[in-house]
């Protein structure tokens, strides 16, 4: 019991800080047709913005600097880069934002060092806020909860009760239409992709200092969150949360289960060890293959639901 | 473009014949002389000896132009992005040291000249059971599931020793002694023609490929797969085959690897290994068959040449690739290419001048970018490493602020210049070619 609710609360956490980079590519994704492999290197960017600014003014004014500065990133990146690549098809887009991905890892390499750097959660942060039989819970992790749940609503209310959510909304699933109505497209792309920058910051932000900030962040972060967009569905923020959630759910249950294939056969009463036939295969305990997971539900769902859950069209 | 052809004073092009074998696969005899005599050229007389670092970096750029091919089977000529290349190339060069291993132990006899055929049935095999999976999508899901399947395998890779050997990797030993030729395997340069030898069949073999009812169907799915399917081909199946196919090349590549380093660790199936294969083929050009051979033959110069000078080569390499996919999407093939017609009507020289023009401001370009680059990387990383930025004999100091701002001068006025000579030589272009097909009509 004490498990499954730790467990729930650090996969909630996890899930929300995932949705904040996944809802920003999904939108991106759905409308411009771009899988944007540079959107977990924009995270990083957030982080190390986060850590230099809250080094000289404090974290509080990071958490407003950062995002904005990765939004005005997204929005040079889309109206300089992309748009002239567009040109040459969706292939040379990928192409452009992978090689993007790979020059902004060096380029923080060569800034901030090869080391990971000590961004830290703020002292007024830094402490319990409520323990669950006997298990400490943070406060950074409280307010890590508020500030996505905050920008959750933020995301929902833009898009359902302005004119320019309703336009990014139909855009989603009808971009050629949306045009042909004189809606200025190529605007609103541009908003959506600073707006998916700036939120990718903002988990750069609080994910920084939560978990580590360092050059490779990016290259473990970066097809977690292609799995969750893959697999939550093209055009739907609701599938991109649920599959956000589940991810969370499932990377955290998975280091704190113990048991591997063996112990499930034992149970059926198949005894298994070292020596038998793939028994290396049996024997390796969950946590072990947790890495593994993402993947495996990646290509599962690829084959047998090209849409993913909740999408309108294949991927 | 025919009308370029029909020009009265354009070369003559032989159709049939020894001549029109001579001129197409010329330049592949040449590049295949060159390569076998490249290592003597930088022989040590005086010694006697190979240069090590020379027959290296040919060896790397002989299994990379078979990787780089392989990679365009799938990429260039079926239209296939794949960012888990590598596996196959990995997991062929595990093959064959787990052969060299048990044909060491006396399991079973094979010839060293065939060993690389073990890591290419391994790919082959490893990539019909991962492209039964991924070749029943296509485009963007395509892409996806050979993502995940390149981090399954790097993950598997790290947590299975009794194949993969863990971190550690596995190690062997290519003097097994079974060679056909009497070679010992010792000495790199006798890997070396072996290498070119398996460089040659498989390029060859490639190239055959291409012009085989199944190459042609692969276009045919790239260009346009809904026609293919009317016509009664299934596009999966052709994508099957080809994906497979790919799979044994970069097996064979993979398996010279081993016999060149004696370890395969993890590494060669990693993510970075793929994305080598990606840059490699695309700066080459995914349009030509050459192309990708081009572009192994870059960036390992690159590799192993640059990156004894500067830290950062791999922010170049990028650098490059991303100048590459947003003005010359056809890469260094696509741009040698476009120069075909006026080279056949005669007119290349016109170009001289603009490109002269181009040169200089080019030049003083790339110049500022470097320096700012270096710089960056001097700060940090150089200075981690406890390495001062010296440019012949004279040391820069990382932190004057006058170095960085000659740096971006340089880059600045550089960068402005090339770019109107840029329009300049775009128009001079543009009215050369009007010109031509101007004179081709009259």
């Amino acid at each position: 019991m004490e498990l499954l609710l730790v467990s729930l609360l650090n996969g909630l956490v996890y899930g929300m800080l995932l949705f904040m980079l996944a809802s920003g590519l999904t939108l991106i994704f759905s409308m411009m047709g771009v899988l944007n492999f540079a959107h977990a290197s924009i995270y990083m960017l957030g982080a190390y913005f986060a850590y230099d600014v809250s080094r000289h003014i404090g974290f509080w004014p990071a958490l407003v600097v950062a995002p904005v500065l990765c939004g005005g990133l997204g929005a040079l990146i889309e109206m300089y880069g992309l748009r002239r690549v567009h040109r040459n098809g969706h292939i040379a887009e990928l192409l452009f934002t992978f090689g993007l991905a790979f020059i902004i890892e060096k380029a923080v390499q060569m800034i901030w060092g090869l080391l990971p750097v000590p961004y830290r959660v703020p002292a007024a942060l830094d402490h319990t806020l409520f323990h669950v039989y006997g298990t400490n819970f943070p406060a950074y992790r409280g307010f890590m909860l508020l500030v996505s749940a905050l920008m959750f609503l933020a995301i929902w209310l833009m898009l359902t009760r302005t004119r320019m959510g309703l336009v990014i909304q139909a855009a989603l699933t009808h971009p050629e239409m949306v045009g042909a109505l004189g809606h200025n497209v190529p605007r609103v792309f541009t908003t959506v992709f600073a707006g998916g920058c700036a939120l990718a910051g903002l988990a750069g932000v609080i994910g920084g200092n939560y978990l580590v900030t360092e050059p490779s962040m990016a290259f473990t972060m970066g097809p977690i969150v292609f799995v969750v967009v893959v697999f939550g569905g093209l055009g739907s923020l609701a599938g991109c949360f649920i599959a956000s959630l589940i991810m969370g759910f499932v990377q955290t249950f998975a280091v704190v289960l113990e048991y591997s294939l063996a112990d499930a056969l034992a149970a059926i009463g198949i005894k298994v060890s070292d020596a038998t036939a793939l028994g290396e295969v049996l024997t390796i305990p969950l946590p072990r293959i947790g890495a593994l997971l993402p993947f495996v539900m990646l290509i599962l769902i690829l084959l047998f639901r090209p849409r993913g859950l909740m999408g309108t069209r294949d991927t | 473009m025919s009308e370029i052809l029909a020009h009265p004073g354009a070369r003559p092009v032989p159709t049939t014949g020894a001549a029109a074998f001579a001129r197409r696969h010329g330049p592949w005899f040449l590049a295949l002389a060159v390569a076998l005599a490249l290592p003597w050229l930088f022989y040590d007389w005086s010694r006697a000896r190979h240069s090590g670092f020379v027959v290296a970096m040919l060896s790397q750029m002989s299994m990379m132009a078979i990787f780089a091919l392989s990679y365009n089977m799938q990429m260039g000529q079926a239209g296939l992005l794949s960012f888990g290349h590598a596996v196959f190339f990995g997991l062929g060069g595990y093959c064959t040291a787990h052969a060299l291993n048990a044909v060491k132990g006396g399991s079973f006899w094979l010839p060293t000249e065939l060993v690389p055929l073990v890591g290419g049935v391994g790919g082959l095999v490893f990539a019909i059971v991962f492209g039964y999976v991924a070749t029943k999508q296509r485009a963007t899901a395509f892409a996806m599931i050979t993502l995940g399947i390149g981090e399954l395998v790097t993950a598997c890779a790290l947590m299975f020793h009794t194949f993969f050997g863990g971190e550690g990797g596995v190690s062997t030993n290519r003097m097994i002694g079974t060679s056909l030729l009497g070679w010992s395997y010792g000495p790199s340069i006798q890997v070396y023609y072996l290498i070119v030898a398996w460089t040659a069949i498989a390029v060859a073999l490639m190239m055959l490929l291409t012009r085989t009812p199944l190459g042609r169907m692969a276009n045919a799915c790239r260009d346009n797969f809904e026609r293919a399917q009317f016509v009664g081909y299934d596009p999966s199946i052709v994508r099957f085959f080809q994906f497979a196919l790919s799979g044994f090349f970069a097996g064979i590549a993979g398996g010279l690897y081993t016999l060149t380093y004696e370890i395969v660790t993890f590494d060669t199936v990693a993510g970075a290994m793929s994305a080598n294969a990606l840059l490699m083929t695309y700066i080459g050009g995914v349009g030509a068959f050459a192309g990708p051979v081009l572009g192994a033959v870059l960036i390992v110069l690159l590799q192993s040449w640059v990156s004894l000078l500067s830290n950062s080569w791999l922010v170049y390499v990028g650098v490059l690739f991303i100048v590459m996919v947003t003005f010359a999407p056809g890469g260094i093939a696509g741009i040698l290419l476009m120069h075909e017609p006026l080279w056949r009507a005669g007119r290349l020289g016109r170009l001289a001048v603009p490109y002269a023009r181009l040169l200089a401001p080019g030049v003083i370009a790339v110049a500022g970018f470097v320096l700012l680059v270096e710089l960056c990387s001097f700060l940090t990383i150089g200075a981690a490493q406890g390495k001062a930025f010296k440019l012949s004999g004279l040391t820069i100091d990382p932190q004057h602020p006058g170095a960085w701002l000659i740096g971006a001068l340089l880059l600045g006025a550089g960068g402005l210049v090339l770019w109107r000579e840029g329009r300049r030589f775009r128009a001079a272009w543009e009215a050369l070619v009007e010109e031509i097909k101007a004179g081709a009509r009259a």
